[in-house]
């Protein structure tokens, strides 16, 4: 029952993404494009989805805990830092370049299509390198100084 | 190249998304961004944790199939970037989610959700960059 309902929603996510755009870059960018053929669906996309969310993290949050699950787990930290906003700036501007979100590709890769199994295949890769780069600065850092 | 305005349809496919993500949270007490989703299913902390985010995808991919069966054809993608671009795009978009923790799920739709201050940073950053990247491609070096 949890995996069934767990599964479900990841289909009303896929669903989602398939329907409002967001899988299709050409769209995407031209959400962004307001020199060229501006196309402002993607404020829609991210109306409905803020405002639904919103209202139902209200609601949901009331409860003591999650129906599957001991407790809530929500991200506690609420400094900004360097490494937030660079990895927010490195982030659009591979999104500007490709057109794909992480959100947007990986419902795509339903799909099959070529262009969207390279963009994971990029993807993966960028997220494994960032992860070598970040413990290799911690392992640095964690050095006694001489 | 354009593309049709589509103000139902966005809304629609919108509050699916945000839907899914309440439920989500309350299922499993869990934030619905595609990044911690993806880097979860591929570096597991655990069977457990492994396990949701796997079917969470399994999901995901089924999407643009139940989007088929009610409309008769698939999403349309369109990809205006070549090959090489794509995946300078991608690797981009991979190193800057998992610095910035999250992505358009995670900080644009829950993150502002619940007013988040790191995520309300985030989300305004990308916006501007990924506006004025796209002003360079089409504008200035592709125009």
């Amino acid at each position: 029952m949890r995996s069934l309902l767990t599964f479900l929603v990841g289909i009303v996510f896929g669903t989602g993404i398939a329907l409002s755009g967001m899988a299709n870059p050409a769209k995407v960018i031209n959400f962004f494009d307001l020199a060229g053929h501006w196309d402002p669906s993607l404020a829609f996309v991210m109306g409905g989805a803020v405002m639904t969310t919103f209202i139902g993290y209200r609601l949901v949050l009331r409860r003591p805990a999650p129906v599957f699950e001991p407790t809530f787990d929500i991200p506690q930290n609420r400094k900004l830092d360097v490494k937030l906003l660079c990895g927010a700036g490195i982030f659009g501007i591979g999104w500007g370049i490709a057109g794909f979100c992480p959100g947007g590709a990986l419902p795509a890769l339903g799909t099959l299509h070529p262009q969207v199994v390279v963009f994971v295949a990029a993807l993966i890769a960028g997220m494994l390198l960032a992860r070598v780069l970040l413990a290799r600065v911690a392992a640095r850092t964690a050095q006694p100084a001489e | 190249m354009e593309t049709e305005f589509t103000p139902f349809a966005s809304l629609a496919g919108g509050v699916l998304i945000g839907l899914a993500a309440v439920c989500l949270m309350l299922l499993r007490g869990r934030i619905m961004g595609a990044t911690g989703v993806l880097a979860g299913a591929l570096m597991p902390a655990s069977l457990h944790d492994w396990t949701w985010r796997a079917l969470l995808l399994l999901g995901m991919v089924l999407g643009p199939w139940i989007y088929f069966a009610a409309a008769g054809q698939l999403p349309v993608i369109e990809v205006p970037a070549s090959t090489p671009m794509l995946i300078f795009g991608g690797v981009l978009v991979g190193i800057g989610v998992t610095l910035g923790s999250g992505c358009t799920s995670g900080h644009g739709v829950c993150g502002l959700a619940r007013l988040s201050p790191r995520s309300f940073a985030a989300t305004g950053t990308f916006m501007l960059t990924t506006a004025a990247t796209v002003y360079v491609l089409r504008h200035v070096v592709g125009g």
